[in-house]
């Protein structure tokens, strides 16, 4: 059933008994041409275009949990593509033009709300970081400006731009084009989007294992039986190593737990996204009024979804740092993901030395916004059976022809 | 939050830490002779397992001497930390 105007009255008369769900619940099939595993954004998103754009027609998503559990469900929800390399910058660009059109593409409201996203400088060395990447984006066809701390405090008038303060805010890089969107409306759009094209998202269905011919990949042992599939992709997050593994691979990936927090509702107070890699913290305000805060990952390897309170104190300490208002917020909810993070920042999207193995990984703190953009790439590298020219750079292989793409604390906030 | 004992100093916060990664990884002898792979390997590669986690932490805050934890990386569970090297407390 098509979401519109229309449909909202007609069901309104019968008291909305009549919709029907979102996506089909079906039983996996003994065999896929395409199987996905791992039912997050990156995931569905592959599906739907490997159906859209590849006239794929028989494929399957594997989610171990239900959709929008997991990390999908537990980031900050800000969107940008204001990226230092040029590899980097291009491929968050492309998921950022997508975002645009997403709502209308997967006829489901992801709330995509283009509200602007100030990178705070406070040292010189910030602002000179700042005008480069400025110019780096603008170079690459990027909306990106240099503002003042004076145009700062116009446009967002509760932060603290005081010369005074421990780290005095002395200007910012703004993209305009960025913001945030609604990230559990990103995953039931693509899953049922995915879904209408005739793609099987099988929830409750966890991967135990990769079956392989020699060097070739026949199909995944899961909770609920073996299932055939020429070709393999997996996206899976912090769990991308556990799964390498079920395959013999390594991979250069460590996953650690990054939190986030929501404050109790509040009268509108902030209208854009602020982040700060130098305090280290973001923040912006949900459309129910919660302030919704991150900051930076525990240090060590964890898989357990929750954070250490040490990090909650210092994610705590930024954000009052650059609104001393928020002080007197009291915090509702924390929680924890599991980020995969890669050695220089940037994501795995490649073959692998198993044919028809793919791994889309590595995104670390930062997978959100390119949601719909990695779906893309992802989709036409298992299709094609060799990389899109945007993901190229991003192949397994960097890591022994040392060309890696070093987004470190380059990418507007430290990972 | 948890407790890490320190083979020198005891049980502290977490805090006084720093985590160093992985433990058990040996630099190459001769590392002109590795190929580039297993050059990446020792680089890049890490076993991020899900579950127990030999890895090396740094009292930072307190005597400044690295030191082996064997941690649950689900539960944050830590079974052993101990003396690196020969074992030897000096």
């Amino acid at each position: 059933m098509k979401y519109s105007a229309l449909n909202l009255v007609r069901n309104a008369f019968s008291h909305n008994r009549n919709w029907k769900e979102a996506w089909r619940s079906p039983e996996p099939k003994k065999e896929y041409d395409v199987i996905i595993v791992g039912g997050g954004g990156h995931g569905l998103a592959t599906a739907y275009y490997l159906a859209r754009e590849h006239n794929v027609g028989n494929i399957a998503v594997l989610e171990k949990g239900w959709i929008g559990g997991g990390n999908t469900g537990r980031n900050t929800t800000i969107v940008r593509s204001n990226y230092l390399w040029t590899e980097a910058s291009l491929l968050y660009e492309k998921s950022m033009q997508l975002w645009e059109g997403l709502s209308q593409d997967l006829n489901y409201n992801v709330m995509f709300s283009q509200r602007g996203v100030y990178n705070l400088g406070h040292t010189l060395q910030d602002m000179r970081d700042i005008e480069r990447r400025v110019n780096a984006n603008r170079l690459n066809g990027i909306d990106a400006e240099v503002v003042t701390a004076k145009q700062i405090k116009k446009d967002i008038p509760l932060i603290n731009t005081s010369p005074d303060a421990r780290y005095p805010i002395l200007g910012a890089s703004l993209q305009p084009r960025a913001g945030v969107a609604r990230h559990d409306a990103v995953a039931w759009g693509f899953a049922r989007a995915a879904d209408q094209l005739g793609v099987d998202i099988i929830e409750q269905c966890e991967v135990t294992g990769v079956n392989r011919n020699g060097s070739t990949v026949t199909g995944v042992e899961t909770t609920r039986g073996t299932i055939k599939a020429k070709k393999v992709g997996v996206v899976v997050a912090g769990n991308a190593s556990v799964v390498a593994s079920m395959a013999g691979l390594r991979l250069p990936i460590e996953s650690h737990p990054l939190q986030a927090y929501v404050s109790e509702p509040l009268k509108p107070v902030l209208d854009t996204v602020v982040m700060s890699n130098a305090v280290h913290g973001y923040v912006s305000q949900s459309d129910k009024g919660e302030l919704v805060i991150g900051a930076g990952i525990d240090a060590y390897n964890g898989y357990g979804q929750r954070g250490s309170f040490s990090t909650i104190e210092h994610a705590m300490q930024a954000i009052l740092e650059l609104f001393p208002m928020f002080s007197r917020v009291r915090m509702l909810r924390m929680w924890g993901g599991i980020v995969d993070v890669c050695p220089d920042a940037c994501p795995i999207i490649s073959k692998t030395p198993v044919d028809g193995l793919y791994f889309n990984c590595g995104w670390g703190t930062g997978g959100f916004k390119a949601t719909p953009g990695s779906g893309w790439v992802f989709a036409h590298t298992i299709a094609e059976d060799r990389p899109h020219e945007l993901n190229q750079p991003f192949n397994l292989q960097r890591f022994e022809t040392g060309a890696l793409i070093d987004e470190h604390g380059a990418a507007a906030v430290a990972h | 939050m948890f407790l890490i004992e320190c083979p020198w100093c005891g049980e502290r916060a977490e805090t006084e830490f720093s985590y160093g990664g992985e433990g058990g990884i040996t630099r190459p002898a001769e590392p002109d002779k590795l190929s580039d792979a297993e050059w990446a390997n020792y680089l890049f590669m890490r076993t991020n397992p899900r579950g127990a986690h030999q890895e090396l932490w740094n009292h930072a805050q307190g005597c400044r001497r690295w030191f082996g934890v064997e941690r649950d990386t689900v539960t944050y569970h830590i079974s052993r930390s101990y003396v690196l090297g020969d074992g030897v407390k000096d």
